[in-house]
C-alpha cells in the first residue's frame, strides 16, 4: 500500500499552521484595539 | 399609511429583542468576559480532536490512514458552510433591519471562514491524491466547494471595494444572499450528480455511519473548529467596534481642540 503519511501530515500541517496563525493574528488585534481604545478614552 | 405598514412588519417583541442583542456597547460587554474561556476550551478541543485524530483513532480498514485526513477536512467543511450560512443571515439582517453590528460581523466573518474552506480545499486535495490518484477532479462536490471559497474571496473585496462604507456592505450582503443558493448544492452534490466524492457519512436523519471510536475524535474535532471560529469571530468584531469607538474618541477629541 502506498505511504499516506506524508498527505496526513501536509493535511495536519496546513490546518495547524492556518489555526494558529489566525489565532493569533486576531488576539494581536484584539489586544492592541483594546489599548487603543483606552488610550483614547484617557485623552 | 407607509408608515403603519413597516411598524406592522416587525413585530415589536422580536425588533426590541434584535436590536438589544445588536448594541455594539451591550455586544462588546457581554463578550469579553467569555473571550478567554472560549479560547482555552475551544484550543483544549481542537487540539485533543487533532491529536486523537491523528495518533490514536484507528485506520480505515480500507483507506488505512489516510482516513485520518477527515479529522480536519470534515470539520473545515462543515465550518464553511456554516460559516457562509451565519454571513448570509447578518446580511440579511443587515438588509431588512440595518444593523450595525450584523454588518461588522459580517464583515469579520469573511476572512475566517476563507480560511476554513482554504483548509477544507487543501485537505480534501490531499486526501484526493492517494485515493483517486489526483489531486483535483471537477466533480460537484469540489467544484461547488471552491465556488464557496470564490464567494467569500468576492465577499472580502466587495465589503472594502467602497469609499463609503455603507455602500460596500450593502452591496457585499446581497452577494452574500445570492450566494447563499450554493450551501444546498454543497450537501445535496453528492445525491444530485455522480460524484468521486463519497456522500454523507453522517447526516442528521440518517445517523452516523462511522464506527464510535472514529466518530467521537471527528465530534470532538468538530467542536473544537466550531468554538474556535466563534471565538476567532467574536474577538475580531469586538476588535473592530473598539477600533470604530477609539476612532469616534479621537475626533470628539479634535472637534473639542
Amino acid at each position: 500500500m502506498q505511504n499516506t503519511w506524508p498527505y496526513i501530515n501536509g493535511a495536519y500541517g496546513v490546518t495547524t499552521i492556518f489555526l494558529v496563525a489566525a489565532a493569533w493574528l486576531t488576539f494581536a488585534r484584539y489586544r492592541r484595539a483594546l489599548a487603543r481604545l483606552r488610550q483614547a478614552e484617557t485623552q | 399609511m407607509n408608515e403603519n405598514v413597516l411598524s406592522r412588519a416587525v413585530p415589536a417583541k422580536t425588533s426590541g429583542w434584535l436590536h438589544y442583542f445588536a448594541n455594539p456597547g451591550r455586544f462588546l460587554r457581554f463578550v469579553q468576559p467569555i473571550l478567554p474561556w472560549a479560547a482555552g476550551v475551544s484550543l483544549i478541543l481542537t487540539l485533543a480532536g487533532l491529536v486523537w485524530g491523528y495518533q490514536f483513532a484507528p485506520a480505515d480498514w480500507e483507506q488505512g490512514d489516510a482516513a485520518r485526513i477527515m479529522y480536519v477536512h470534515v470539520p473545515a467543511a462543515w465550518v464553511a458552510m456554516s460559516g457562509y450560512a451565519m454571513l448570509a443571515v447578518c446580511s440579511l439582517f443587515s438588509i431588512v433591519w440595518r444593523h450595525p453590528l450584523a454588518d461588522i460581523a459580517a464583515e469579520e466573518i469573511g476572512p475566517i471562514g476563507a480560511g476554513f474552506t482554504f483548509v477544507c480545499l487543501v485537505s480534501g486535495s490531499l486526501w484526493g491524491k492517494p485515493m483517486w490518484g489526483a489531486y483535483w477532479v471537477w466533480d460537484a462536490r469540489l467544484t461547488s466547494v471552491l465556488v464557496l471559497f470564490f464567494l467569500y474571496l468576492g465577499h472580502i473585496a466587495l465589503i472594502r471595494a467602497f469609499d463609503n462604507k455603507t455602500h460596500g456592505y450593502r452591496a457585499a450582503a446581497i452577494l452574500a444572499l445570492a450566494g447563499a443558493i450554493n450551501l444546498p448544492i454543497i450537501v445535496y452534490s453528492v445525491q444530485w450528480w455522480n460524484t468521486l466524492h463519497q456522500g454523507n457519512t453522517i447526516s442528521l436523519a440518517g445517523g452516523a455511519k462511522i464506527y464510535m471510536t472514529m466518530l467521537y475524535p471527528l465530534l470532538i474535532s468538530t467542536l473544537g473548529f466550531y468554538l474556535s471560529f466563534l471565538t476567532m469571530v467574536c474577538a475580531r468584531v469586538a476588535a473592530a467596534v473598539c477600533e470604530r469607538k477609539t476612532a469616534s474618541a479621537l475626533l470628539a477629541a479634535a472637534e473639542r481642540g
